[in-house]
């Protein structure tokens, strides 16, 4: 026997949860999506997953070796994770500058200058995507057609997404469901991402607090506009499986450290995505509103922290 | 069959009870001795005993110094060899008395012999309470509080039932599950007197699944002997033994903040601390001895042991093999709440339910990383509490805010740590906190 004896405070045990495996099992959650963007896009999402995934990892290098002279995190995936969330929001035409660009904003800027990992106000996939859609939206708004253009890359034939007001109400609701649109390369496949928010719920590293309220509040609230309206651009149904409201719901919102800590808090966080997105869709200027309702809501998460906390044990009597 | 447990939080070690199949042998009485007069919660007990003296097993050596304090008797018989301050499990020295071994002569008033007497209606409450007094019984599941003290109840107060906390949820240990078995008809019958002394006429024993042999024996026992007795499943979840998380599974009572149990009718004693009432008022005997369970991964016999209060750690590791060649850390209790020890010269004490000997490889805290607001603390906070909030407050020496938001209602049951990716020292920064808010308000309630 060596004659040291470790000593320290207790707990002696550990939980099998560590940053890279959460983050390792989310990218597993996604793959089912990533497999289905190949059969549709193709070419161009496999082009620009890498990319996107490339220069997210080694922006993070840089950043940690060259600016700050740190050991680097690259093998924890949290900048894995980041390039595949950031693709996943983007057309799967788009030029690899473009997809640059994000990346360096999504993990320089959003992520690395508040301090890493851990530390980022806001998810940092979606700066990346949003600061894209504001400086590139001819790029960002136009989608490959899916099937037709799996060969091509950046000459891919583009269409509509069934978001857009056009296009609201004709799409096929089994097409969509099914990633039969155009769209973001990872955020067509209904069925797929709700595959991986199961096994991301059954492995519990998520809780259904985040998607559940999403979901219902943009349900309801759609249903509501629709029966006012009866516009058929706002059945509930095309509002969530269109678009990127289940990428979104299951993957976005969920991020750790942008999303509040409270089982309550959570809930609050989900019914003011739901309701922006609702709003940002049918009365403002852009067709898709999941990107900024998230942002919007990180915004106010240490409002909601430091407002709802979890009930106490022997609290109430 | 229907399983109880607590509401909130809570998490689920692997239990590894390695050593549930190997029933009690009497460990050998060693060749010396050192029994501290700090072994329960309260004020140390008073030495009464001077280098020289003669003692046998059972005599008195330390008084009780007050209303939260408890008797201290000799362990065996032999020789005072010294008095002196001797380190223990915590790392502190506290005052203790050496006895060299001599014989094994126990005091004349002790009833050694193994018949089982029934018969509680012999005695009053006040005689139930003052001898589990003289014997010095204190809470055996770790936190040693005078068993006394627990059962003189305010006059405002009123008790409406015993629970019996057989949940032994800490993994490894399984010294509980060895008395269930093997000490079934003393430890119900040590129940009855705790019944009797608070003055109630139902009792609950609350016994975790992962002990299904003990929860169908003493289920049989119950129906055919003590049909006042009421045998508990609970589902498998650690912190289940917590006083306040077994009375929420068991009554659906929640204690409020800063309350007691007994502020919701509630009893709660130990298994083991049932069969030293039995003993000290049935048979006479002080708590001189208790079970330890010696165990680890590399353990060559992990066993459960009956062992006189005082003995070294040291010869309980020689005993089952001695100690492996991977051992990294030496916990006295449980992996979850333990102390992990530096030296193995230290003597059993009356809250000693366990020794564990970790590997080098289960011996140290993983990586540290940053806190990715996992929420998982939060979730696992049996007590609702924000713990990765309260560990920057104790952090940031932010007492105010520590205060402010319940520090003082952690039970230190470490299942933040457990749950967190990030292997932050949560607990480590909260305890923190909790022990310089516990000293403001000491001091605010002395000014008034």
């Amino acid at each position: 026997m060596s004659n040291l004896l470790t000593i320290s405070p207790s707990p002696h045990a550990k939980g099998k949860d560590t940053v890279q495996n959460l983050m390792w099992s989310v990218i597993l959650a996604l793959v089912p999506a990533f497999l289905f963007s190949l059969y549709m896009f193709g070419i161009g999402a496999l082009v620009t997953t890498l990319v996107s995934v490339g220069f997210c990892m080694l922006f993070e290098w840089i950043v940690t070796k060259i600016f700050l002279h740190e050991q680097h995190h690259l093998r924890d995936g949290s900048a894995i994770l980041t390039g595949i969330l950031l693709a996943f929001n983007l057309p799967s035409n788009i030029s690899p500058f473009i997809v640059m660009v994000g990346a360096a904003v999504a993990i320089g800027v959003a992520k690395m200058s508040f301090g890493g990992l851990g530390m980022n106000l806001f998810n940092p996939a979606l700066v990346g995507r949003v600061f894209l859609l504001i400086s590139f939206p001819t790029q960002m708004t136009s989608w490959p057609v899916p099937i037709e253009s799996r060969l091509q890359y950046l000459d891919a034939v583009t269409g509509a997404t069934p978001m857009s007001h056009d296009m609201l109400g004709k799409a096929d609701i089994m097409d969509m469901l099914f990633g039969m649109t155009g769209g973001s390369l990872g955020e067509v496949a209904a069925i797929a991402l709700i595959l991986g928010g199961v096994y991301l719920l059954w492995r519990r590293i998520i809780t259904w607090h985040i998607p559940v309220s999403i979901i219902a509040t943009v349900a309801i609230f759609s249903l509501i506009v629709w029966l006012v309206t009866g516009d058929a651009g706002h059945n509930p149904v095309y509002q969530l499986i269109g678009g990127g409201l289940m990428l979104g719901a299951i993957f976005m919102a969920t991020d750790y450290v942008t999303s509040p800590m409270s089982s309550k808090g959570k809930l609050i966080y989900g019914v003011g995505i739901g309701v922006l997105t609702v709003l940002i869709r049918f009365w403002a200027s852009y067709p898709e509103g999941m990107s900024f309702a998230i942002l919007l809501m990180n915004a106010v998460t240490p409002l909601i922290n430091k407002k709802f906390k979890p009930t106490r044990f022997g609290e109430s009597k | 069959m229907e399983l109880k447990t607590f509401s909130m939080g809570g998490v689920h070690p692997a239990d590894k009870k390695l050593s549930a199949g190997s029933p009690i042998q009497a460990f050998p009485v060693p060749a010396q001795v050192t029994i501290p007069c700090a072994m329960h919660i309260g004020a140390p007990a008073e030495i009464v005993v001077a280098k020289g003296d003669k003692v046998k097993v059972g005599t008195l050596i330390a008084k009780a110094n007050g209303f939260v304090s408890a008797n201290i008797h000799s362990s065996v018989s032999g020789t005072v060899f010294k008095i002196e301050p001797v380190a223990d499990a915590s790392g502190y020295t506290k005052m203790a008395v050496v006895i060299n071994v001599e014989g094994d002569e126990w005091e004349e008033t002790i009833d050694r012999t193994p018949d089982i007497n029934a018969n509680v209606d012999a005695y009053s409450p006040e005689e139930i309470i003052n001898l589990v007094h003289e014997a010095g019984v204190v809470g055996m599941g770790g936190a040693t509080f005078p068993t006394k003290v627990k059962l003189s109840i305010p006059l405002e107060k009123k008790a409406e039932a015993v629970l019996i906390n057989a949940v032994e949820c800490e993994p490894y240990l399984t010294a509980d599950h060895r008395v269930l078995l093997e000490k079934a008809d003393e430890m119900l019958i040590g129940t009855r007197l705790l019944m009797k002394a608070v003055k109630v006429e139902r009792a609950y024993v609350g016994i975790e699944q992962n002990k299904m042999d003990a929860i169908e024996k003493l289920t049989a026992l119950c129906a055919s002997k003590y049909p006042d007795i009421t045998i508990v499943p609970l589902k498998l979840r650690y912190p289940q033994g917590s006083e306040k998380h077994l009375i929420k599974a068991i009554m659906g009572k929640e204690v409020p903040s800063g309350r007691l149990p007994i502020d919701v009718g509630a009893v709660v004693d130990n298994a083991g601390t049932a069969v030293a009432v039995y003993e000290a008022v049935m048979k006479k005997k002080p708590l001189i001895e208790r079970v330890v369970t010696v165990t680890g991964d590399s353990v060559k016999n992990p066993s459960n042991f009956m062992v006189r209060i005082g003995t070294p750690i040291q010869a309980l590791i020689e005993a089952v093999g001695g100690l492996p060649e991977d051992t990294g850390k030496i916990i006295s209790g449980g992996p979850m709440m333990g102390k992990a020890i530096t030296r193995t010269d230290i003597p059993v004490a009356k809250g000693t339910s366990g020794v564990l000997m970790l590997p080098e490889s289960l011996a140290h805290r993983g990586p540290l990383a940053n806190c990715i607001r996992c929420g998982k603390c939060v979730d696992a906070c049996p007590m609702g509490l924000e713990p990765y909030l309260l560990a920057i407050y104790g952090k940031n020496k932010n007492f105010e805010e520590s205060e402010a938001n319940h520090v003082t209602d952690c039970i230190e049951c470490g299942c933040c740590v457990f749950s967190c990716p990030s292997n932050r020292p949560i607990l480590d920064f909260v305890r923190f906190g909790k022990q310089n808010v516990m000293k403001i308000i000491r001091a605010r309630s002395a000014k008034k």
